[in-house]
Parts: structure tokens; C-alpha cells; sequence
């Protein structure tokens, strides 16, 4: 089975319309970063927290909003997650010595908004330990002895019910722990008199201190801009330096539209997202070697060719692999994408773009700058020598290859 | 088969062999096998449940520390060479980068005594540097070199009390390290997989747990000018004001007592101390002392029976009594409130106090719930990547599709048994990772089967044709593996753990790919051909 046998597109006759569609998207990514004064970051890179909350029922997103709002002050922003109902909430931190107080005052807004009256502990969002620890007397009270060996099985098996999936971090009502080993109907009379079933759950927390965004930041650029200076020495040493030049601005115009594209789809940055970003920037090279690996050999074999032609040639050679590669990687992250979760939801959308517009650039940016490169080289030979008769093209870029083997 | 193909499947064999160990062990039932796996396998916070914490060393607070212990000496020392002085204090530098400029002031002092002042800096306190500001002041800065060590110190000793802490609460699976590149950087970070409720061990760790027992040279008073106006707005020598905080139910107010600088004995002489109830039934912490300790405190008791003494805790302090005979070596801290507080307060005063205070700078606390999830959906896409991955090969190329799909398979084993071998934690970018180098992989296969394919066209004989395409191959598929290599590279450099991971499995798995794509999938074709008579037709 093949799907592309002997093509012969003619890739660089359009090159004008692909520079120009390339051209419209990073304009309207740059308009959308001017516009909204620089990219989304998340709390990675400006400080803040985030809480992952899990509902019983649909999240009431106003009402969290408000609640929070009136106890904690500046930018409060409450996100379901679209199919779940867990919502994420985020507030924004200005100096470390808040850290500790936002969780706490977080925790507090939910549990006096939404919690169980009655001054019962929630058994949603308490530990193994502290679970023990608070049914040890009553359970020798209510008549159940256990040694301490049992009850702390019976606690770690009541948590480890409650946080596998479909419960996931909340039990609903005190009926569905019924099933679990150890609880028998005396032990779980004991735990409903002790304990209140909130309606949510806190699934993950993350403070980050605004000093440690800012640092993430300035060390998340420094490591794209080594990352882009390691190819161009790499790609020049083995090819060319005007290759490197080509390969490297195909990558940075990958860069800037993914984040051009985040920014218009109100996506926000994370160190997840910049990690995918630093892989698509080694992986969006894959593609230019290898067009550019046959164009080298071509050269040596096609010597009469003009570089135009030649490059057509080599597209076309390689055409096959780069479809199939490129759909493959990208069954993968579209795979990572639809079922792989929310906390990895940005850092596969990432890689999505990315590797579509990756491939699109190997073809249509890399190519077009080392032949504009060389025409630009011809085009000042024939403007010096007019006598002579017109030298083979593409010499300037050809000869070089040679010695490079 | 000829010998050189049967050397390279055992190497192949023996490879798969050493991977099955290296992640499910020698098992010797079903049961074995999940637990060496879960044994071998480590899982990153983010996919067990735990917490995370970065705190920052206030160094500043030890440099403060230092400069105070040099002007007692200082004076001390003045005083007997005779030189006088009108005032001597130090700056006070409030963040870290300000605590290398500590500075201690001296002025007032003869214009005749300048040599006698240099010759007592330079005899006794050769930390530091002196600069004449004008004909009776001066400027003490410490050397660099003897800040750069401060500041280190303070940094590993602060790491050391920390674990000591972590460990006393029975936390075996939790990391403490530094964290930074620099000798400078004062940031630590404490890993605690399985801790969903940080706050009491923030608690702890912040706690700088100085305990100090200290003559009570006056009090009480009702407040620190009430105390200043009794000695006429000066204190005397050698002493301080330390606040006694209310305790509830007794009296509402707070009271202040003066107390001696130097305490008879502190938190570093303590052998042990622990839990324990007073005749009353309330919790209260006791504590004994080491040897050393206990000859100076019971010297001390004797000395001054009918005085009092105070027991400070973190420049408060929480009891005073009168001594009615000569102590040894026990002691207690009263009022706590239950039998945590006390526990706690014994666990920081055995792990020993703090050089320098500590602030938070981030906290991460992935519930064990969000853990589970995590690893599902990770299982989920990826059986469900690969699995499009897998029918995508055999359909386009046929059996050669197999031939990848086998050498897809082992270069996972490969990446999964190194991963074991090196330790390194599996995170949920990392089950990213694994899914993405899954995808790259098969481009190596990709690039030699296309090459077959071209030279079948041209006409090639098979067995040239797939010894072409796997030599024109390799030297790109080198290639596009270092771009990918050096990215990753860049991503260990300066990524938090999980993006570590990250990088981590994905260069793992590149490396794995180039062994599995060319050194393995090469046997198998081999292999294939050593079958038959006669090889006129290749399935790709």
C-alpha cells in the first residue's frame, strides 16, 4: 500500500502562498499577544494558587466565585472542566507570606459555602491517619474492639476506596461504603455518628510564590533560546550554516505561532506547556534534516539541476515518510489529547499544533529561505561577472555541501 | 543460521532478559509480580499523591546571628585592652541578597587607641574587616570568603535539621535536597509522596525551636516600659527583655521578665525529650539533658536556689519557676494543648533548632485521588496511541509492519527496565513522554522501510535493497535523534521534577530506539531471509 508512489508536486512554485498564510497566522497570533498584553501565563510563571475541586452534582461556578471573592482579594477566577464536575480555582498571590493563608482561607470559604453544618470532621478530605486516630475511642465505646493493626486497615482501606476511580475522591453518602473490607454494619454506624460527607472533594493544590514564577520564567526563555542556538550549531556543523539559519527561523516561526494560537484560544502557559513547546522545537528539526539530508545527496547526484527543481525533487522523495511520520506522532498526541486527562490537557494541545504546523514549516519555510539565500548569491555572482557564461546555480551552496560529507 | 546472526539474537535475548528483571524481578507467583513491579517502578508525586514544598533559607537571619556573637565578644574584649568606645551595633539586612552587606558600627573611640583597636580585630577577629569611616569611627564588614561559607553552612546545617525532622515524623519515603544550581542558592526542596495535608508538617519545619533556660533576673512587668522605667531607661548588662505570652484562663495579659543574655543551657545540650502528662492529666513536653548539660545545670541549680528561672522557647517564654533544689538533668515545658502539640514540640527539640528562619516559596499537594485518575487516563491514551500506531504500521507496510511492531515493543521493555535500573521517577508528563517517543520511534522504521521501498522500485535485488536502505538510513536517523536529545537536554536543565521526567523518558527512549530500529529490526529481517532458499520478494 503506498499513498504517495512517484509525486511531483511542485512545492516551491507556491511557496509565496504558504509564506503568505504563515505570515497571516503569526500577525494574528502576535495581534491577540499584543492585545491581551502578553501571553496567558499560568501560576507556574506569575505566582498564584490553584485548587482542583471535585463537586457532587454540577458545580455551582457562581456561587464558589462569590464566596471566595468576598474573603480573599484580587483576581479570583473559578474554571470547570468541561465533562467533569470539578472545577479549578484560582487566585492570584503577590508575596510569599500569603502562601499559607490563601489555602487556608480557601478551604475554610468551601467548607462554611458548601460543607456539612454541625462541626462533624469530612470524611472527603481527610487523611488514613487522622481518620484512625478519631474513631479509635468511639468505635471501643460503640462496642466494636479492634486491635490497632485492624483499624488502621480499615481507615487505609476506607481511603483507598474513596480515591479510586469512579468515586475518585468523594463519596457521595455513607451507603456506598458498605462494600468495603472491614467496615461491618457496626463500624459503619460508628463512622456516620463521627463523620460528615462534604459534598466535594480537593483533588490537587499548587501555590506558587510570585519569586519562583518570575524565576521559571527567565529560565523557561533562556532554555528555548539555548535549546534554538544548539541546533543552529548542530545543523551548520553537519550541513551548512544557511541551512541551520533556515531550519532555525522555521522552528522559531513554529514557536511563535503555537504561542500566537494559545493566546488566541485563551490557553493558559504552564511549565508543561514550554516543556512540550522545547520538544516540538527538537522534533520540528527532525523533519527539516531529513528533507535536507536528501537534498544534500541529491546534490551530489543531480548536478545539473537548478536548486529550485532539486529541492522539488527531494520533497517529493521524502514525502511518504514525512506524512506517515508526522501522522503517526500525531495519532499519539491526539490520543494524549482527547483521553489523557485535564492536567495534561494544555501540554498535548501543544504538541497538536505543533506538530501540524512543525511539518508544515520542514516544507514550506526552511526550504524557501536556502533557496532565497542562494538566489540571493547568484544574483550578486551574475551581477559581477556578466561576461561569463551562466555558472551552473546554486554553486555557492552546492560546493560547500561537498566538502561536508 | 549462520553464527553471526545467532550471536546477535542472543545478545538480543540477553538484553530482554536483563530488562524483564530489572522491572518485574524474579518473581514467583502472580502476586510477586505486581509487588516487585510497584517496587521497582517509581511513581512521582504527581501520580501517587503527595506533597511537594520549596522553602528559602533565610540566610540574613545567621548572619545576624554572627554579627551578634562578634560584638559580645567585641566588647568583651575592648574592654580589656582598654579601648573605649561610645556605641556598637550592627545593620540590619532583611532579605538574603542584603546579608552579605551585615556591617557592625564601632564609634566613638580615640583617636589614640586606633592601633590598640586594629591589633584586638586582627588578633581576635579575623573574620572581619575593618574600615575607618572617619578619625573615631569604623566599619566592620565580614571577609567575602568567610560569607560565602556562612552562607553555605547555614544552608546544609538547615538541610540537615530539616531531615531530621521529616525523619522523626516517620515520613521514610520523603526527600529533602537542595535545589539550584549554585553553592549560593539558599532554596530547599522536601518531597513527601503520600502527605495530602502539608500544613502540620509546614508547621514543624518552621518551627526554629530554640529552646534556651535563663536566670530571671526581674519581673514580672506589665509591659517592656514599665520594665525599662524600674532601671531607669537603660537595661543592665547582660540582659534582655523577653515577653511571656498569655496563657489562657490564668491571666488575660501578657508579662515581661528580664532575663540573662546567655542562657545556662540550650536546645543543643538536650539528649531527648518527649510526650508526657503532668499530675494534673495536661500534656506537657519533658526533656533531659546531656552530660555536659546536666553538670552545668545541676552547678547552676545549686548555686542559685531561691531564684528563678525561665524556660524560653523561640524568644517566648512559656514557664517560670522557682528553684527549690538542684536540678540535674530533666526538665518539662507545660501547656500544651493535646498530645500532637506535645509530640511535635519533642520531635523539633530532638531534630535540633533551626540556624536561620525558613518561608515558603511554593507548595504542590496532588491528592491521592487526582494520582489515580492520572495514571488511568495516562494508560488510556496510550493504548489507545499505540494501538493506532501498531494498525497503522501492519496495514501500510505488511509483515515488515510487524518487524516495527516487535522492535516498538522491546524498545519500550528497554525504556522501562532503564528506567528501573537508574531510579528514575515516573511522572505523568512522563507517561507523556513514553506515549510521544512511541510515535517518533516508528519514524526510524519509517525512514529505513521507505528506503527499501525506493531501492525494490529502482529495481534492486531484496537483500541489497534492505542493506541500502538500512545503511542510507542510519546517518539520518542519528541525526534526527540529537536534535530531539539536545532539546530534552536543555528541558532537564532547568524543568521542576515532572517535567524532569519528562525529558528523562523521552531521551531514554530515543537512545533505546536507535539500538531496536536498526540493531534489531535488521536481525529480524535477517533472520527472515535465513529462512528461505531463495529471497525474491520482501512483504513491505
Amino acid at each position: 500500500m503506498q499513498i504517495f508512489g512517484n509525486t511531483n508536486f511542485d512545492f516551491m512554485g507556491k511557496k509565496w502562498l504558504s509564506i503568505g498564510a504563515s505570515l497571516v497566522l503569526t500577525v494574528a497570533g502576535l495581534a491577540s499577544l499584543w492585545m491581551k498584553g502578553g501571553p496567558a501565563y499560568g501560576i507556574d510563571f506569575k505566582g498564584g494558587t490553584l485548587m482542583y475541586v471535585k463537586f457532587s452534582g454540577r458545580p455551582p461556578v457562581e456561587k464558589i466565585r462569590s464566596a471566595i471573592s468576598a474573603r480573599i482579594p484580587g483576581e479570583v477566577s473559578v474554571q470547570e472542566i468541561t465533562g467533569t464536575e470539578e472545577v479549578i480555582i484560582g487566585t492570584e498571590l503577590k508575596d510569599e507570606k500569603t502562601l499559607d493563608v490563601h489555602r487556608r482561607l480557601l478551604i475554610e470559604t468551601l467548607g462554611a459555602t458548601f460543607g456539612v453544618a454541625g462541626g462533624k470532621p469530612d470524611l472527603n478530605n481527610l487523611g488514613a491517619l487522622v481518620i484512625a486516630d478519631r474513631l479509635r475511642d468511639p468505635l471501643q465505646r460503640g462496642g466494636v474492639p479492634m486491635s490497632d493493626q485492624q483499624l488502621q486497615d480499615v481507615a487505609k482501606a476506607l481511603v483507598q476506596f474513596r480515591d479510586t476511580p469512579p468515586r475518585s475522591g468523594l463519596v457521595r453518602s455513607f451507603g456506598e461504603l458498605s462494600g468495603v473490607p472491614g467496615v461491618s454494619a457496626g463500624v459503619l454506624g460508628v463512622v456516620k455518628q463521627e463523620f460528615a460527607l462534604f459534598p466535594y472533594a480537593i483533588r490537587n493544590v499548587e501555590i506558587v510564590g510570585p519569586k519562583v514564577g518570575s524565576e521559571l520564567r527567565n529560565q523557561a526563555i533562556l532554555a528555548t533560546l539555548y535549546a534554538l542556538g544548539g541546533m543552529l550549531v548542530y545543523i551548520a556543523f553537519r550541513f551548512e550554516w544557511v541551512y541551520g539559519l533556515g531550519a532555525v527561523i522555521a522552528v522559531l516561526h513554529d514557536t511563535i505561532i503555537t504561542v500566537g494560537l494559545f493566546s488566541i484560544f485563551n490557553k493558559e502557559l504552564s511549565l508543561t506547556v514550554v516543556a512540550a513547546i522545547l520538544t516540538l522545537v527538537g522534533y520540528s528539526m527532525n523533519d527539516t534534516i531529513v528533507v535536507f539530508d536528501r537534498m544534500r545527496e541529491n546534490l551530489r547526484i543531480l548536478r545539473r539541476e537548478k536548486l529550485e527543481s532539486l529541492m522539488n525533487i527531494s520533497i517529493n522523495q521524502t514525502l511518504s515518510r514525512t506524512v506517515l511520520t508526522s501522522g503517526l506522532t500525531l495519532l499519539t498526541a491526539l490520543a494524549l489529547w482527547l483521553f489523557g486527562g485535564p492536567v495534561l490537557n494544555t501540554f498535548s494541545l501543544a504538541l497538536v499544533i505543533g506538530i501540524v504546523i512543525g511539518t508544515y514549516s520542514s516544507v514550506f519555510i526552511a526550504s524557501p529561505i536556502v533557496l532565497f539565500w542562494s538566489n540571493f548569491l547568484e544574483g550578486r555572482r551574475m551581477g559581477r561577472s556578466r561576461a561569463s557564461a551562466a555558472p551552473a546555480p546554486a554553486e555557492g551552496v552546492r560546493k560547500s555541501s561537498k566538502a561536508v560529507k | 543460521m549462520n553464527r553471526n546472526l545467532r550471536i546477535k539474537w542472543a545478545v538480543i535475548f540477553a538484553i530482554l532478559l536483563i530488562c524483564i528483571y530489572g522491572i518485574i524481578g524474579l518473581p514467583k507467583s502472580w502476586n510477586d509480580v505486581s509487588a516487585n513491579w510497584r517496587q521497582n517502578i517509581k511513581l512521582g508525586l504527581d501520580l501517587r499523591g503527595g506533597s511537594h514544598l520549596v522553602l528559602q533559607v533565610q540566610v540574613q537571619d545567621a548572619f545576624k546571628a554572627e554579627a551578634d556573637q562578634a560584638i559580645e565578644r567585641l566588647k568583651e574584649d575592648l574592654r580589656k585592652a582598654g579601648v573605649d568606645y561610645s556605641a556598637m551595633d550592627r545593620n540590619d539586612p532583611q532579605s538574603l541578597a542584603e546579608a552579605d552587606q551585615i556591617q557592625i558600627n564601632v564609634k566613638g573611640v580615640p583617636v589614640d587607641k586606633a592601633g590598640a583597636l586594629r591589633t584586638v580585630l586582627t588578633e581576635r577577629h579575623p573574620n572581619w574587616i575593618l574600615t575607618a569611616v572617619n578619625s573615631t569611627d569604623y566599619r566592620l564588614s565580614l571577609r567575602p570568603t568567610e560569607a560565602l561559607s556562612l552562607r553555605r553552612d547555614t544552608v546544609t546545617r538547615s538541610i540537615h535539621t530539616i531531615e531530621n525532622r521529616i525523619n522523626g515524623l516517620g515520613l521514610a519515603e520523603a526527600g529533602v535536597r537542595q535545589r539550584g544550581r549554585s553553592e549560593a542558592e539558599a532554596e530547599i526542596l522536601v518531597e513527601m509522596p503520600g502527605v495530602d495535608d502539608p500544613a502540620r508538617v509546614k508547621q514543624i519545619l518552621q518551627t526554629a525551636a530554640l529552646l534556651e533556660i535563663c536566670e530571671v533576673k526581674d519581673g514580672p512587668f506589665a509591659s517592656r516600659d514599665s520594665a525599662l522605667a524600674k532601671h531607669g531607661g537603660v537595661l543592665p548588662l547582660n540582659t534582655r527583655l523577653v515577653r511571656m505570652g498569655a496563657r489562657g484562663g490564668q491571666d488575660a495579659a501578657e508579662s515581661w521578665y528580664l532575663l540573662t543574655r546567655t542562657a545556662v543551657v540550650t536546645g543543643r545540650d538536650l539528649r531527648n525529650a518527649r510526650a508526657g502528662r503532668d499530675e494534673f492529666q495536661r500534656w506537657e513536653t519533658e526533656f533531659t539533658l546531656n552530660q555536659d548539660g546536666a553538670r552545668r545545670f545541676g552547678r547552676f541549680t545549686e548555686a542559685n536556689i531561691g531564684n528563678r528561672l525561665a524556660v524560653v522557647l523561640d524568644n517566648q517564654i512559656r514557664s517560670v519557676a522557682t528553684i527549690q533544689n538542684r536540678i540535674e538533668d530533666n526538665g518539662r515545658i507545660t501547656g500544651q494543648n493535646n498530645e500532637q502539640e506535645a509530640g511535635d514540640l519533642s520531635l523539633v527539640l530532638r531534630a535540633g533548632s533551626l540556624p536561620a528562619g525558613i518561608v515558603y516559596m511554593e507548595e504542590r499537594t496532588v491528592g491521592p485521588s487526582l494520582g489515580a485518575d492520572s495514571i488511568r487516563a495516562g494508560l488510556i491514551s496510550g493504548l489507545i496511541g499505540v494501538g493506532a500506531v501498531i494498525l497503522v504500521m501492519l496495514v501500510y507496510y505488511k509483515r515488515a509492519g510487524v518487524n516495527a511492531t516487535v522492535a516498538l515493543v522491546l524498545n519500550t521493555i528497554l525504556l522501562i527496565a532503564a528506567l528501573s535500573y537508574i531510579g528514575a521517577v515516573l511522572t505523568l508528563p512522563g507517561i507523556a513522554g513514553i506515549i510521544l517517543m512511541i510515535g517518533m520511534a516508528v519514524d526510524s522504521n519509517v525512514l529505513i522501510f521507505e528506503r527499501i521501498r525506493e531501492e525494490l522500485r529502482a529495481g534492486k535485488a531484496v537483500i541489497s535493497a534492505v542493506h541500502t536502505g538500512f545503511s542510507r538510513a542510519f546517518l539520518t536517523i542519528i541525526d534526527t535523534h540529537v536534535t530531539t536529545v539536545v532539546s530534552c537536554a536543555f528541558l532537564f536543565m532547568f524543568g521542576t521534577t515532572a517535567v524532569k521526567g519528562f525529558a528523562v523518558t523521552l531521551v531514554i527512549g530515543l537512545i533505546a530506539n536507535v539500538f531496536t530500529a536498526v540493531f534489531v529490526s535488521r536481525a529480524i529481517f535477517d533472520w527472515e531471509f535465513s529462512r528461505q532458499q531463495q529471497v525474491t520478494s520482501l512483504s513491505i
